[in-house]
């Protein structure tokens, strides 16, 4: 079975669980949680990820941030990312994909949407 | 003379070899005429044998295929009866999802809802579960003061800085929700807002442990792309009038329990100094 490595970015302890939770029913799947973008920029320096699911709205380094540095290192921009957040007007979801997110999930989240989109991802991905 | 009987004698030869031949002819026509009539008998009785036996055969094969087409429409009926059954489980299945999804949210809710004992803590946990799992964009936590009555704001999410006035337990829709205990669902399309009248929430929900009612989550407008309540968000008011309740009681009691320990500790040190 493969390994599936995921990164969830949160500042939400709450949120954070409840992707975890979601991202546990894929098989053969490895959750880490960040709290932030530092925290996130600092597990991708030592460990190898297949996807990124960042919030937007984070203390110290916000999603966006993040987004713009993975996709702009050498190592690290291939990697699909996924942005959840509550910002779900229109010209936010085109500006995250604007700046190299794979998808835009508006919370509340859906978990069926959720494992959807990353499931989606896993497939292109292989 | 002698001639003449000499001719006729062999004429009357020929004549009665003539009529041997055609004796033994006759003979031969007749036992080939036996053989023949024997034979048409012979073919006749086959006939009939085989006839029977193909009765037989087509009796069976029409037996054989009623059976069949008996089988053919009892696994029709077997198979609609499956895809019946498949349909129900496939609906089933994505109800048992729903729900199951439901679950974690409600388990995650509760959880991080009892994972502290930290009042700001709780608070923040509560601010996150309305935005987060609800889909809230401008809310409020309100705790009561049993000694004035009054409900104030104690945390909020999108509603400025402006100072709101308390209200009084009873006064308005917050305070009839606090007084009754029953939460309050405004009717009609929760999207369509002229403005945000923080005296007509959208939801309000009295914090309550058992019949105790400690306070109320007031919702005043949903994020952009929260455009109805699901049953989930039923489920989670109702788990949040009880588990916030409990939350935010606990952790301000052991918050002063914390508070009176320390002052009790502190006039111990100073009567051991004194001694």
């Amino acid at each position: 079975m493969p390994e599936n490595n995921f990164l969830v970015v949160e500042d939400s302890p709450t949120m954070r669980q409840l992707i975890t939770f979601a991202l546990k029913r894929i098989p053969g799947s490895r959750v880490v949680e960040a709290n932030d973008g530092i925290d996130a920029l600092k597990k991708l320096s030592t460990q190898k990820f297949d996807v990124i699911l960042t919030d937007i709205n984070m203390p110290i380094m916000d999603g966006l941030k993040l987004v713009s540095m993975v996709r702009n290192d050498p190592v690290l921009k291939a990697i699909p990312i996924v942005i959840i957040t509550t910002e779900g007007a229109e010209e936010d979801r085109k500006r995250g994909l604007a700046l190299g997110a794979n998808a835009y999930i508006a919370k509340p989240i859906q978990t069926a949407d959720l494992l959807n989109v990353v499931n989606q991802i896993l497939q292109n991905k292989a | 003379m002698e001639k003449e009987i000499g001719s006729l004698n062999k004429k009357v030869e020929e004549f009665l070899h003539i009529f041997k031949k055609g004796e033994e002819f006759t003979q031969e026509l007749l036992r080939e005429n036996e053989k023949l009539r024997y034979r048409v008998a012979q073919l006749e009785e086959m006939t009939k044998t085989s006839g029977r036996e193909g009765n037989l055969i087509r009796d069976s094969l029409e037996e054989r295929i009623a059976s069949l087409e008996e089988e053919n429409k009892s696994l029709l009926e077997r198979y609609r009866q499956v895809e019946e059954e498949n349909k129900d489980f496939a609906s089933r299945y994505i109800e048992v999802e729903a729900e199951n999804n439901n679950l974690a949210n409600l388990y995650v809710a509760s959880y991080q809802l009892h994972s502290t004992l930290d009042f700001n803590e709780s608070l923040k946990i509560i601010l996150e579960i309305v935005m987060n799992l609800i889909g809230a964009e401008e809310f409020s936590i309100m705790m009561l003061d049993e000694r004035t009555n009054e409900l104030s704001i104690v945390a909020q999410e999108g509603m400025g800085p402006e100072i709101h006035d308390p209200i009084k337990i009873g006064e308005g829709i917050i305070g009839e929700v606090v007084r009754a205990g029953e939460a309050y669902y405004r009717e009609g399309d929760p999207t369509d807002l002229k403005g945000v009248d923080y005296a007509h929430p959208l939801v309000s929900i009295p914090l309550k442990i058992k019949e105790h009612v400690i306070g109320a989550i007031v919702i005043y407008k949903l994020l952009i792309q929260k455009t109805q309540f699901s049953n989930v968000d039923f489920e989670l008011f109702s788990m949040l009038a009880g588990h916030a309740a409990t939350a935010l009681f606990s952790s301000k009691l052991y918050s002063q329990s914390e508070r009176k320990l320390s002052t009790i500790q502190s006039f111990l040190d100073l009567l051991k100094e004194k001694q």
